[in-house]
């Protein structure tokens, strides 16, 4: 049986990513979504991977929950409301969702890995094992992932940039 | 202690969600928040693998996976803003055209 810790961690992951969803106003649902993210770094810190955990923390709750609530300000207010939501498409959504629990729930608790012991009682992954291998076997997808950042960060300021700014007459005399 | 099985679960109840959120919602915003938590998800899979068999590989996967998520997650906020800027709206019910 799962401890307390899990099932505490689980219900306000969960419960924020349902949250993050349905509140009205977005900015809300973006503070949300940055619990829910926290709330994924507490489960990786219960599956013994703190690096991953502080990246987590780092990345999503640091740059990307930040990067959110700042586009929501860019946004007027009338377009931070959920408007006009179809209810029957509502409702068509929520029973494809209990299916998809259900079915794939089953699936995961008839295939016998609730059985198989899995290896929870060996020792977990030292964190050297882990800069060992992300510094010799996979450098080079390092290095590029390295360039794709890069490059994504510039697309998105490329994307991001007022042209209308550069249209307007120059004052300047040069 | 908790099993491997645990975090699949919450893994699969994670991904309906983020599911329900894409197919439901028609604001640009609370769509990319449906990407994030079915990418969470995969993560939590993967870290969950990683731990249970143990390998190291699953943890590098979760980490570069959690880079590119970052790099997806900033050109969809710039694609959203210039989208508002034409349309002055971030329903994609809206978005009509590609027109530029």
């Amino acid at each position: 049986m799962a401890d307390p810790v899990f099932i505490a961690v689980a219900v306000l992951t969960v419960g924020s990513a349902i949250i993050a969803l349905e509140t009205k106003e977005l900015i809300y649902g973006a503070i949300a979504l940055a619990i829910c993210m926290m709330g994924i770094a507490g489960f990786f810190l219960l599956l013994d991977a703190p690096f991953v955990a502080m990246f987590q923390i780092a990345v999503y709750v640091g740059a990307v929950a930040v990067l959110i609530i700042f586009t929501v300000m860019l946004v007027n207010t009338q377009g931070l409301f959920t408007s006009k939501e179809d209810r029957k498409r509502k409702a068509a959504g929520i029973t494809l969702m209990l299916i998809m629990i259900a079915s794939l729930g089953t699936l995961l608790i008839v295939s016998g890995l609730n059985q198989h012991q899995a290896g929870f009682d060996l020792p977990p992954i030292d964190i050297k094992a882990l800069g060992q291998q992300m510094l010799t076997y996979y450098a080079p997808v390092l290095v590029i992932l390295g360039l794709t950042l890069a490059g994504s960060i510039i697309a998105a300021l490329a994307l991001a940039r007022r042209e209308e700014v550069e249209q307007q007459p120059n004052e300047r005399t040069d | 202690m908790s099993e491997l099985i645990d975090f699949l679960i919450v893994a699969v109840v994670l991904v309906a969600i983020g599911v329900y959120g894409l197919v439901v919602k028609r604001n640009a915003i609370r769509m990319l928040f449906s990407i994030e938590i079915i990418a969470n998800a995969a993560n939590l899979t993967l870290v969950a693998f990683s731990r249970g068999i143990p390998n190291a590989q699953g943890q590098v996967f979760a980490l570069f996976s959690i880079a590119i998520a970052a790099a997806e997650v900033a050109v969809g906020l710039g694609l959203i803003i210039v989208a508002y800027r034409l349309y002055k709206e971030v329903d994609v019910a809206e978005y009509k055209s590609l027109k530029g």
